[in-house]
């Protein structure tokens, strides 16, 4: 007649799969500015990634006797729209298919699926693609409204160029990775992300922070000539500090060691942009960091409540 | 300090007095109703025994005395259902349908009682902590020589979800519980009270500070300094003090950390702070002990949940099988019930068998609908939401993630046994992971190392 459970008996009605698809509704209006951007290319861009996605996972868990069920938890259609976004807009088709190979095979499963994961998959994915095919990822696309459609190269990529004011670079109203350009796009879906409490606010702004910070003392011709502005809003800057830096799984535990992880994926991206041979550092950095994790969350731990001074 | 902010569901059973339940015909009195050892029965399988006759005794320093919740007489003396524990010993007795009292249940002078004549008082009418978790007060309010209690801490936040029973109490009888506060302030001597009571409560806290305010002005006490404060001839200070409503508001530690800004040692007790807590439904057994003599062998019990057309409020004698109170409130056994609780919703207890008796620390008894079931666990993602939530600063997924890959060893780093199983980790947690059982089981390792 009635079952016997341990307690609490009631729970919150914020599961795993629903935080999945918040971020992904979170991440729409950037899609949608990335489609209206680029034209119909970008979407198909993303459906082949979203679905090659889903498909390799399927493949694995079925290889492996897993419950083919775990698809739906929507940590592969997640990874699949990050790992679009973070291609330019035409890429030949086989290239997110493998891409998706690499973030869910590589990335995520062998690890042993996800909460196992050390580094981001849709990352994984991505410098997969960067290291194998430089030359696919590299070629951009002008928006559709613009007179030479094609490969131009980002503003970013432009050594020290201001031939994008900062409301082009705002709007996106240059070439880049399909969900990276629109800032405005990514905004509306930071607030609905902090506002629905599935991102912290600790990481994103110790690594833009972080950025901006450098990019001013560092990143002109002498010290504190810098364009802070700039290098926040050009290249993948917004999307990896608030979609990709703030992936739970590969990122620490406590708000210290969050922040901690920000300011080093701020240093390494201002390192590799202004430093490094590729223009733009902010996959990297991240990577990077989320190695560094475990080593973040030894030291990081929470304060627990009555660790008190004996003797008053 | 962390909180969470659980839906609170007392709507239903908040503005519906406390009525009295049907006296049982059968009563069952478990001899492990309280912390520490059972008692001693000192009755025997066919004694007649009156309401509130002594029938099991204390039995060591921590233990407390059983009394009878009805007339009539004794028939067993054998193991039943426990509604916490499973199954244990329990005294069973025959109701005669009299009610015949044991004690004289005239009002006692109470002025003129010393704190150790009291003390003697609560332990004999076998009182224990209403809140929950049942410790004996008498042990608590003999604090030893040396530890000085300042500060008289009065537990009304009940934050459970559901729970109603603390609000009505306050509400109906603040007189009675502003007594009560009087007489262990006594015992303690103590010069400051903080009654606590969550914002969602606000008329409980008026009707306490109305009762404060007359009861000054009826002993012909100084003025009142400001509202709901005052101080009378000893020196007495009582304050009530407008909680946030969050979870766990009312645990024990909480509640010291938001009034009195200390944190209570890890591993230590509120004394270690120089203040003692009570629950207000204990503080209301001192007082009916004190002034009429009656030992405690009733509560109030919120009985609340889907499928009861009536949820209520009920006076119940201890030893009341769960299975009445529910009928009395008209469950609908047809329905396709989930699960059964003793006390709130986030640390309360699933029942097996609907004949376990309400004892000393039942708080409610709640039907859950399959709308609360749970899913079925997943890994951890990494969230950090239990971090968030956990009120003791612990790291509840970490725990979780050892006990997992039985390495109590690294369960152990973080710290399980400073756990209170409030449940706000495993409630927050989006991929259902039962953390609060994984902490459990890692403290009964480490202790047993």
């Amino acid at each position: 007649m009635f079952r016997v459970s341990p307690a609490p008996h009631i729970k919150s009605n914020l599961s795993s799969r629903k935080i999945m698809y918040l971020v992904m509704l979170a991440l729409l209006p950037a899609g949608i500015a990335g489609v209206y951007i680029y034209g119909l290319c970008s979407l198909k861009v993303i459906f082949i990634s979203m679905a090659s996605c889903v498909l390799w996972e399927l493949l694995f868990l079925k290889f492996r006797h897993k419950d083919p069920r775990i698809v739906l938890d929507g940590s592969a259609l997640l990874t699949g729209l990050l790992l679009a976004y973070n291609l330019p807009p035409e890429v030949p088709f086989w290239i997110p298919v493998v891409g998706a190979w690499a973030s869910i095979i590589l990335g995520k499963q062998l690890f042993g699926g996800l909460g196992h994961n050390i580094f981001n998959p849709a990352l994984v994915g991505r410098v997969f693609l960067q290291i194998s095919w430089p030359v696919y990822m590299t070629t951009w696309k002008n928006p559709r409204w613009a007179l030479d459609s094609v490969s131009t190269a980002t503003p970013l990529a432009k050594e020290g160029a201001r031939s994008f004011s900062y409301i082009d670079l705002f709007l996106g109203n240059h070439g880049g990775c399909i969900g990276e350009v629109c800032i405005l796009a990514l905004l509306i879906g930071v607030l609905f992300l902090i506002f629905t409490n599935v991102i912290s606010f600790h990481t994103p702004l110790s690594f833009f922070g972080t950025v901006m910070v450098l990019a001013w003392i560092f990143g002109g011709k002498g010290i504190f000539q810098g364009d802070p502005i700039f290098h926040l809003l050009a290249g993948g800057l917004i999307l990896g500090a608030f979609f990709m830096a703030t992936d739970y799984v590969t990122s620490p535990l406590t708000r210290r060691g969050k922040i901690i992880f920000g300011i080093g994926c701020g240093l390494l991206t201002i390192l590799i942009r202004l430093k490094g041979g590729y223009p733009e550092g902010v996959s990297y950095a991240i990577l990077f960091m989320n190695a560094m994790v475990p080593m973040i969350d030894r030291y990081t731990k929470t304060r627990k409540y009555g660790l008190v001074k004996k003797g008053r | 300090m962390n909180f969470i902010h659980p839906p609170e569901f007392k709507e239903s059973t908040r503005h519906k007095k406390i009525e009295t339940a049907p006296l049982p015909g059968r009563a069952i009195l478990p001899l492990s109703q309280h912390a520490g050892a059972p008692s001693e029965p000192v009755v025997r399988v066919g004694d007649a025994v009156k309401t509130g006759s002594l029938i099991a005794q204390a039995k060591g320093f921590i233990s407390s005395n059983l009394h009878s919740s009805i007339s009539g007489k004794v028939v067993a003396c054998e193991v039943f259902t426990h509604p916490i524990i499973g199954r244990f010993r329990a005294i069973a007795v025959e109701s005669d349908g009299q009610d015949t009292r044991a004690f004289p249940d005239s009002h006692r002078i109470a002025s003129d009682i010393g704190s150790k004549e009291i003390i003697d008082i609560i332990k004999e009418a076998g009182i224990v902590g209403l809140g929950g978790a049942a410790f004996p007060t008498h042990v608590k309010l003999s604090p030893p020589s040396g530890k000085r209690i300042g500060t008289l801490i009065i537990n009304g936040a009940e934050c459970e979800p559901f729970l109603s029973c603390d609000h009505r109490l306050m509400l109906e009888k603040p007189k009675e519980i502003i007594s009560g506060i009087h007489l262990i302030a006594k015992v303690l001597d103590v010069r400051e009270v903080l009654i606590g009571v969550e914002e969602n409560k606000l008329d409980a806290m008026e009707a306490l500070g109305s009762a404060l305010f007359r009861l000054k002005a009826s002993l012909d006490f100084a003025p009142l300094v400001a509202l709901g404060t005052s101080r009378d001839r000893q020196g007495l200070k009582i304050k009530i003090i407008k909680l946030k409503t969050r979870y766990p508001q009312g645990g024990e530690k909480q509640l010291i950390k938001t009034l009195l800004k200390k944190e209570v040692p890890s591993g230590g007790l509120p004394m270690d702070v120089g203040c003692v807590v009570d629950n207000v439904q204990t503080v209301f057994a001192v007082y009916e002990a004190v002034y009429f003599g009656k030992p405690l062998y009733e509560r109030v019990v919120t009985v609340s949940g889907s499928f009861l057309k009536n949820p209520k409020n009920l006076k119940v004698r201890i030893g009341t099988p769960i299975k009445n109170l529910l009928e009395f409130c008209g469950l609908d056994t047809k329905r396709d019930i989930y699960d059964i609780i003793m006390g709130g919703p986030m640390t309360g207890v699933s029942q097996y068998d609907l004949d376990a008796p309400v004892i000393k620390g039942t708080s409610g008894i709640l039907v859950l609908d399959p709308r609360f079931e749970n899913d079925e666990e997943n890994d951890c993602i990494r969230c950090s939401r239990c971090i968030e939530a956990c009120p003791a600063g612990l790291m509840p997924c970490m725990i979780g993630l050892g006990t997992k890959n039985n390495r109590f060893d690294i369960a152990g780093l973080y710290h399980p046994l400073d756990c209170i199983e409030c449940g706000a980790c495993a409630y927050v947690c989006p991929s259902r992971i039962p953390l609060v059982q994984y902490i459990k089981l890692a403290k009964m390792k480490l202790k047993k190392k």
